[in-house]
């Protein structure tokens, strides 16, 4: 078993979990923290889409014994004080989903990539989601909420 | 996955003791490729020893001609420095467009060369580039270390500590990426170096080769037309679901144009 202390979404946990035991089965299973999804299990979807330390990574692609020490934020920690990030808003008002499975990993990746690009081009967020698998294919919408989260995340600090 | 038992290593030395004494354990950096191959049970290592984040594997600086890179460096860090891009800009070109972001948030430059990938991106760098690839027993020239598909000149438990890039006078890459995975189909880095031309190719065959006929082609006349009509013998390239042989020899030819033309232009 491996011992694993980490901060989730600001809040400290410890856990006695098997080695083998992936970071995405952690979070649900455990501390059921269910927004995070399995959509592929194969490091394609982009579903589990949480951020380690400020960078954005496939939680099913790790272990959680490699996340021990690490500061976690999962799509639960978005909203603060039960008003919506910016990015969830955007991605509200734009409709940008169908199903809904892939927007908490949609959601992590956009806010991964606004942290390295606040402005980014249609090209750019392309490739900024390009770790992102939406089976509805309703990327157009998904564009247009990642522009607007960009709009009003810059707003923000003006 | 299989029960395994996880090890953090302290210190290089304790993770290369460690690996010593359990044959059955493998390293683990960034877990880009390992982890997928766990899950699908296609290895079944007694231990993984994680040596991600052990300082000796870190960092990038320019020194002395060369860029050295550790290790363990993650693709985004090799991707956004202003030191490699300063040196060598075709490398940080390069480790932008590997896998996706949050791939390029954990994948390290060490793992990548230990697995060989014959579709990954950095072994094409550091062949193209005349690298070398110093571990924790001795360095190797780029021209050794690679020995096809997932072979490289690794001995058992030897480890990837950095590698070093001499500065090329010039050097760029040029990818045709498969659309859902982001590997290379093929994968052209073409590099104007102290010894000469040099032109790596990824993707296209089962491991990373040098295009000698266009490499020798390119000394004489460093331009797109020396490459008309060079022979590229498609019997050896890979051949799957994804492209035939022949097609992939014409992207070889195609993205070295590619390269050449992003080369143009530039001092």
């Amino acid at each position: 078993m491996a011992k694993v202390t980490i901060k989730v979404n600001g809040k400290n946990y410890t856990k006695a979990v098997e080695d083998r035991m992936l970071l995405v089965d952690l979070l649900r299973d455990e501390l059921k923290l269910t927004g995070t999804h399995v959509g592929c299990d194969t490091s394609q979807c982009g579903c589990c889409t949480v951020h380690i330390d400020g960078r954005a990574v496939k939680s099913c692609s790790m272990l959680a014994a490699q996340a021990n020490g690490a500061s976690i934020v999962t799509i639960e920690g978005m909203a603060k004080k039960g008003k919506l990030h910016p990015i969830q808003r955007a991605f509200s008002e734009c409709h940008g989903l169908q199903c809904g499975f892939c927007t908490p990993g949609m959601i992590m990746a956009t806010a991964g990539l606004l942290k390295d690009n606040p402005n980014p081009t249609d090209e750019q967020i392309y490739k900024g989601l390009e770790g992102n698998l939406c089976r509805c294919t309703g990327y157009i919408n998904i564009v247009k909420a990642v522009k607007m989260s960009a709009k009003l995340l810059r707003g923000k600090k003006h | 996955m299989y029960a395994l038992n996880y090890v953090k290593a302290k210190s290089l030395r304790e993770a290369t003791a460690f690996i010593a004494r359990n044959p059955e354990a493998k390293l683990l950096a960034g877990g880009m490729t390992l982890i997928p191959t766990l899950k699908q049970r296609l290895a079944r290592p007694t231990h993984v020893v994680d040596i991600a984040n052990l300082p000796e594997l870190r960092g990038i600086a320019a020194k002395g001609g060369k860029l050295v890179i550790g290790a363990g460096t993650r693709h985004h860090e090799v991707a956004t420095s202003a030191a490699v891009r300063k040196a060598i800009p075709a490398l940080s070109g390069l480790a932008a467009e590997i896998g996706d972001p949050q791939v390029r948030n954990r994948g390290t430059i060490g793992g990548s060369l230990a697995n060989n990938d014959p579709a990954a991106d950095y072994p094409a760098a550091v062949l193209g580039l005349a690298a070398t690839v110093v571990t924790t027993q001795r360095s190797i020239a780029a021209d050794d270390f690679f020995q096809g598909l997932f072979a490289t000149a690794l001995e058992e438990g030897e480890v990837i500590v950095r590698v070093e890039f001499p500065l090329p006078k010039r050097a760029a890459y040029s990818k045709f990426h498969h659309p859902a995975s982001g590997y290379a189909m093929a994968g052209v880095f073409i590099a104007q170096t102290a010894g000469g031309v040099r032109v790596a190719v990824t993707g296209a065959g089962p491991g990373v080769f040098r295009w000698t006929a266009a490499e020798a082609a390119l000394a004489k006349s460093f331009s797109s037309a020396a490459l008309e009509g060079l022979p590229l013998d498609a019997s050896g390239l890979n051949n799957d679901i994804h492209a035939d042989r022949e097609y992939r020899a014409n992207l070889v030819r195609v993205m070295a144009k590619r390269a050449l033309a992003k080369l143009s232009g530039r001092k």
